[in-house]
């Protein structure tokens, strides 16, 4: 059965996607239909939710498998377009659907660091690693590791530096998708998380890499609609032309004249009001060289059946993910220019008490979360709201300046905000969620993947057999998955800077000795593994000094700073750190033996087939 | 080493590999970084309400970095086929 439907699968994957889009689009236009017919809210949220996830569990259980390749790799077969859906889902997380236009909006210039260094990284991928990769025909990055740099040793480092940034991403992953299912849905921010867990673990479980996949090209049509819908309104009803990417120049230079009309001091395009321009570059590095070693996207390029389509592949990710990213500064201005419009044309300047919209109390009651804040306080009722600003003086209103709106909540509040009816808010919502959640199937499934495959079959139990692989794997999922959702419920920090830090880690620890391994045939295994932690523990080493200092509490005065580097670009010294010892050491072991070169020059060509050939060695 | 392709022809396929990474590195490094450094004068320069530092931030690199993998890997193909050493 679930070999029959393999072939079917993939040979029909246009029929199948395209009914997808067309059943979407119908189940949207049925939820509009119902809200003009006065279902209640409530209702339509909820039937998004279950909508969604309920396709997402279908798929996740039509593409189980028990296949090795298939669990791991999706049976190397996934075409290069559509590897580059699933690569966009996978990429886009939480923080980029919910946070990024909110972070745009906020800092404005200065905000494009997390777009250019999102998107610049792919160039590193495509040239440097991912056709590479896709050669030796590995399942895991560590694998890759512990084959070029003989042995267990440097596996082992590989898999730490996996987990450490894996792990610190996954739990973003799940307090995000926790969020957004306790503000939609209206339940428990505690019991929403595990929800969201078990919306992961239904896709990551039973199928692996297979039904990841195929469940991360139906999330990214999802979200990304999501997405764009909104962005096109507003685009529509502002300047007639449904191309926001287009027409945000228009809300731009509107934003500069409110920006003169409110004095508002720092202009929304101008560079450097809140980044030194040192801040801006060096994360914008970090975040690059970042996406080039995380490992749960290069492993996406292991799929694709050829190293051509692995190439291609990279593109067509980046251009899915373009879509998104290239809107989310025209979605930032549309908000802003909607926002700002609200005090420029009120009388004095100043937003009336009395004209307080309701959305702002909406969100700003919130329980648990800090979303509106007018004043100084919580935005809750008009009266509290009345108070505080009378005690600073303001009476009758209050300016824009006292105005503060979280980063968060830009994207998910702006269709209310425009005045969108349920169904956008909805979609929204639901695109949020297939945001969250696709994110954190990859990288579950590359923790899980690296502990079965590289931990307990490579180094402890060489003679397991394929049923208990997968069984292990698949038990560590639901351990890794349970220890992520426990550490999220304590609201460990904010999902932009604990996505940043992955990055970080995993370009100083991984970065160096995955490009040397194939662009510099001299790299001893002792070199790379020597820079391996030389860079991971620089990196290590100065984030946990910076933020919390050497006795791991915050704010107690004995946090370091280099250079007055920021945390979040704490990559930028562990990456040069990595390639200085590499080379330093390379230099001073005897060099690779004649097989390990020969092997090199086997991983440069792209002819004579993959090279770990399953089966024989897996 | 595959049986079929000699060491001279691998050599020269990976010298040539070889310069087009290092020339799609200059263009990813000039889109990346190195326009940015003028983002204040370049916003000087307004189209369509666009300044245009920061359309090159928000939009200009983007599009150069979607072309610039597409052509690298047509490029890389060509290079293949040339020793070929490409896939069949």
């Amino acid at each position: 059965m679930a070999l029959s439907m393999k072939g079917d699968f993939t040979d029909n994957l246009g029929k199948i996607y395209g009914i997808y889009v067309g059943g979407f689009f119908a189940f949207v236009l049925l939820m509009a239909v119902l809200s003009m017919v006065g279902v209640p809210d409530r209702f339509i949220l909820w039937s998004y939710m279950a909508m969604t996830i309920g396709i997402y569990a279908f798929i996740g259980i039509m593409s189980r498998t028990a296949v090795v390749t298939e669990y791991y790799v999706a049976g190397r077969s996934v075409p290069a377009i559509y590897n580059g859906m699933a690569t966009g889902a996978d990429w886009m997380s939480g923080a980029s659907f919910v946070g990024m236009a909110g972070t745009l909006f906020v800092l404005g210039y200065d905000g494009l660091a997390f777009v250019l260094g999102w998107t610049g990284g792919y160039v590193l991928v495509a040239v440097l690693l991912a056709p590479y990769l896709r050669k030796f025909g590995a399942y895991t990055v560590p694998d890759f590791l512990g084959t070029r740099y003989n042995g267990n040793a440097a596996r082992l480092v590989g898999i730490i530096v996996l987990f450490c940034c894996s792990f610190t991403y996954i739990t973003a992953q799940v307090y995000a998708s926790g969020i957004i299912a306790s503000q939609f849905l209206g339940i428990d921010f505690e019991i929403a998380v595990f929800a969201g867990l078990l919306g992961i673990l239904v896709c990551s479980m039973l199928g692996g890499m297979k039904a990841v996949t195929w469940t991360q090209v139906a999330q990214y049509i999802v979200l990304i609609v999501a997405y764009l819908l909104p962005a096109v309104w507003m685009s529509t009803v502002q300047f007639g032309i449904p191309i926001p990417q287009l027409t945000y120049g228009g809300a731009l230079s509107k934003i500069a004249e409110y920006e003169q009309i409110l004095g508002v001091a720092k202009a929304h395009v101008a560079p450097f009001t809140t980044y030194s321009p040192k801040d801006y570059f060096f994360l914008i590095f970090c975040l690059m060289v970042g996406t080039a070693s995380l490992p749960h996207i290069l492993m996406r390029f292991f799929t694709t059946p050829t190293v051509r389509e692995a190439r291609k592949s990279v593109g067509w990710s980046l251009f899915f993910i373009f879509l998104l990213y290239f809107t989310a500064p025209a979605y930032a201005a549309f908000s802003k220019f909607n926002l700002m419009g609200l005090f420029a044309n009120a009388e004095g300047l100043q937003l009336a008490f009395t004209a307080i919209p309701e959305w702002m109390l909406q969100w700003g009651s919130i329980a648990g979360h800090q979303l509106v804040t007018i004043c100084g306080v919580k935005a809750e009722t008009v009266m509290a709201i009345q108070t505080a600003c009378e005690a600073k003086g303001f009476v009758g209103g209050f300016p824009y300046a006292e105005l503060k709106l979280n980063n968060d909540m830009i994207v998910l509040s702006t269709p209310s905000i425009a005045g969108m009816p349920i169904w956008v808010v909805g979609l929204v919502g639901a695109g949020g969620f297939a945001a969250a959640l696709s994110t954190a199937d990859g990288l579950l499934l590359a923790i899980a993947n690296a502990l079965s495959h590289d931990v307990y079959y490579k180094m402890i139990d060489p003679k397991a057999d394929t049923k208990r692989r997968l069984m292990i794997s698949k038990i560590l999922l639901v351990v890794v998955a349970l220890a992520a959702a426990f550490l999220a419920r304590t609201k460990p920090s904010d999902i932009l800077s604990m996505v940043s830090w992955a990055f970080s880690i995993a370009a100083a620890g991984l970065f160096a000795p995955l490009v040397l391994g194939v662009w510099w045939k001299r790299t001893t295994s002792m070199g790379a593994i020597l820079g391996m932690i030389a860079g991971f523990g620089t990196t290590m080493y100065y984030l946990i000094g910076n933020v919390y200092g050497f006795d791991l509490v915050k704010g107690t005065g004995d946090e370091i700073v280099w250079f007055g580097v920021a945390s979040i670009s704490s990559g930028i010294f562990g990456v040069p750190v990595a390639f200085v010892v590499t080379y330093l050491v390379s230099l001073f072991t005897p060099e690779p033996s004649r097989e390990m070169q020969e092997f090199v020059d086997r991983l440069r060509l792209p002819s004579g087939g993959q090279m770990m050939v399953q089966g024989a060695n897996d | 080493m595959p049986d079929n392709i000699t060491r001279e022809v691998a050599e020269a396929h990976w010298s040539k590999t070889k310069k087009l990474m290092v020339t799609t590195l200059a263009i990813w490094f000039f889109f990346g970084f190195f326009i940015h450094f003028f983002v204040s004068s370049l916003n000087n320069i307004v189209i369509l309400g666009f300044p245009l530092g920061f359309y090159m931030a928000a939009q200009g690199s983007l599009i150069v970095f979607v072309v610039l993998i597409f052509w690298f890997a047509s490029r890389q193909n060509t290079i293949d086929e040339e020793f070929g050493v490409a896939e069949d």
